[in-house]
């Protein structure tokens, strides 16, 4: 500590050395040198300030042009047709439809059975990290998760076709297992990375003196865990849900492979359905730019950055909230 | 005693939540490459495919991945490393700051489909550099902004504030004291970061699809402004829109597997840059 302390002194003074010889060359002292000094300061501080701004240009700038570029659509349908109709078939000869209650239906079913999953699941394995499990299981563990998190959706819709789909298939007795189950099994194995991490985090924030209170109560482990550690730290664990659920939401690739893709309005997990987020990976594609089809697409992408946005929000506000808490 | 047997079987049920987890990963690793390794050899990765994608290998589907990841870099790198910069060491506590930190986390929650539809509006359309391999990456690019700004300025909280002061003291200017003794120190940081990402951004398919990726290209991209194959597209054509999909199986369980190696390769790079960094840091 104290050696590393000493390193650090001593580079800190071969910086300053340095710091020096370049100071004397280049700066200069003069009235109007420190005043041109000034405004460069100054115009290299706005730059990054631009720079800095960007996050929310771009956040602004995606939300606005999905409006603009959705209202069209929107002022020649009306949005009641939009919201209310569960038939979505835009290339229909008689008459398009361009009800999205089907497709919300189907991104719903998804993202609720794939959190009936990943849930008590995830929940269960970041309580297993961070306070049962032996440190061999917790050096598998932890990477494993970091792996999980890294495998790329359309691999993970790819592994839905090969093999969660013959295994519903034969376990359910139907024709084929693309549907539903199958997106909400992907999507679990998708949120699962996001709700342990970030449960294991809000489990290890809980402070050590509420266990150790605990035990001194008469508690067992089990006991403590499930009465204690998971209760205070139920904010983080519930933050680290929904960014699950907001992965989930907008997750394309895999619900457009393993859920069969049919524009049916039903409750029925062994039905195929097709996401608002699989609708637009096929049909935009194919419309033709600027057409009530095209800019119709652009309202589903309206209302599914809205839907993400606040669920998002959400997951920050208890976030922000239990982290000044924990201060 | 009930109290005994209670927790025996809860610490059984998470062992077991554990254990499951990592078989999650096992099953997917071992089916990936047991059927994968069969097809990978010199030739499935440096000849195009052939006889309708039935034969032959993926070497311009590797060669578009990495041409947009290198466009992506480009343009993500340089304005996330500013924007930490700026949000770390020229920001002060406030509304505006708060604002900037929330519209960051809100970015990396939009789903990587309307930065499709985004990059359609802007890069495409709009700008006018059609379906290419610059409007691709400038659209995955976009998607990888907001990670590249949060490990860049995590990077920059690793540089000890005295070496900040050590500058300022000497009387060097803001800029100059974090040109000399604030970005030589991140810049490792920062580099795993910036790989993190890419490893993000070459396997995002969703934001390429109407960007530029092409289905099936007999010629390589000669510029920018020329469609692309991707990795992770091509995998989704051998999967889902082939019209012989049984019989590229094996093809699409190889795409697989380099898709895999090739994301794993790039996470792992960066894990052990952070580790000789951590090591160097230390002292």
């Amino acid at each position: 500590m104290i050696f590393s302390y000493k390193l650090r002194i001593i580079q800190l003074e071969i910086d300053a050395e340095i710091g020096e010889a370049v100071l004397e060359k280049k700066r200069d002292f003069t009235l109007a040198g420190v005043r041109s000094q000034r405004i460069k300061e100054f115009l290299i501080e706005r730059f990054f300030f631009v720079n800095g701004l960007l996050a929310t240009l771009i956040l602004l700038g995606i939300f606005s042009l999905l409006f603009a570029k959705g209202y069209p659509a929107l002022k020649e349908l009306g949005w009641k047709s939009f919201l209310f109709s569960a038939h979505w078939n835009p290339t229909s000869y008689e008459i398009p439809r361009y009800g999205i209650l089907s497709l919300i239906n189907s991104t719903l079913m998804v993202t609720l059975g794939a959190l009936a999953f990943a849930v008590p699941l995830g929940v269960a394995c970041a309580a297993f990290i961070s306070e049962a499990a032996p440190p061999r299981i917790r050096e598998i563990l932890k990477p494993t998760v970091e792996v999980l998190a890294a495998i790329p959706s359309v691999v993970i819709g790819f592994l839905g076709i090969v093999l969660v789909n013959p295994v519903i298939s034969t376990v359910f007795g139907i024709s084929h297992g693309l549907n539903a189950l199958n997106g909400s099994i992907l999507l679990a194995v998708m949120a699962l990375p996001t709700i342990i991490s970030l449960s294991e985090d809000a489990l290890k924030a809980v402070p050590k003196t509420y266990k150790e209170a605990s035990y001194a109560l008469g508690a067992n482990r089990w006991q403590t865990i499930v009465r204690v550690s998971i209760p205070s730290a139920l904010s983080g664990i519930i933050a680290s849900i929904m960014l699950g659920m907001g992965r989930a939401i907008g997750e394309t690739m895999t619900v457009l492979m393993a859920t069969g893709n049919a524009r049916a309005l039903t409750f029925n997990f062994l039905d195929p359905i097709q996401t608002m987020t699989a609708t637009i990976a096929i049909e935009l594609g194919e419309v033709p730019y600027n057409t009530t089809h095209y800019y119709a697409l652009f309202i589903i992408g309206f209302v599914l950055f809205l839907m993400t946005f606040l669920v998002n929000l959400v997951s920050d506000i208890i976030l922000q909230k239990y982290q000044e808490v924990d201060r | 005693m009930k109290k005994k047997i209670s927790e025996q079987l809860g610490f059984l049920v998470l062992t077991f939540s554990g254990i499951f987890v990592i078989l999650i990963l096992g099953v997917i690793l071992f089916d990936v490459i047991s059927k994968g390794i069969g097809v990978i050899s010199w030739e499935f990765l440096t000849h195009p495919p052939r006889e309708g994608m039935t034969k032959g290998g993926i070497f311009p589907a590797l060669l578009g991945t990495f041409l947009v990841s290198v466009i992506t870099v480009l343009f993500a790198v340089p304005l996330g490393m500013f924007a930490a910069i700026y949000l770390h060491e020229y920001a002060r506590a406030g509304k505006l700051t708060r604002l900037i930190r929330l519209s960051i986390r809100n970015l990396s929650g939009v789903p990587s489909i309307v930065y499709g539809l985004f990059g359609v509006v802007i890069f495409v359309q709009t700008l006018n550099f059609g379906t290419s391999i610059l409007s691709a990456g400038l659209t995955l690019g976009l998607l990888t902004l907001p990670w590249t700004v949060t490990a860049c300025e995590e990077a920059l909280k690793t540089v000890p504030k005295s070496y900040r002061e050590g500058a300022l003291a000497l009387g060097a200017t803001k800029w100059h004291s974090i040109r000399t003794n604030v970005l030589p120190y991140a810049i490792p940081g920062m580099l795993t970061g910036v790989i993190l990402g890419l490893a993000r951004a070459a396997g995002e398919t969703a934001p390429i699809l109407f960007t530029g990726a092409a289905f099936f290209l007999p010629h390589l991209p000669k510029s920018i402004f020329d469609q692309f194959m991707a990795l992770p597209y091509h995998l989704y054509i051998l999967a889902t829109q082939h019209h012989a999909i049984d019989q590229v199986r094996p093809i699409a369980y190889g795409t697989a597997l380099v898709l895999l190696a090739l994301v794993f390769t790039l996470s792992l790079t960066a894990i052990l840059v952070r580790y000789q960094y951590r090591k160097k840091m230390k002292g």
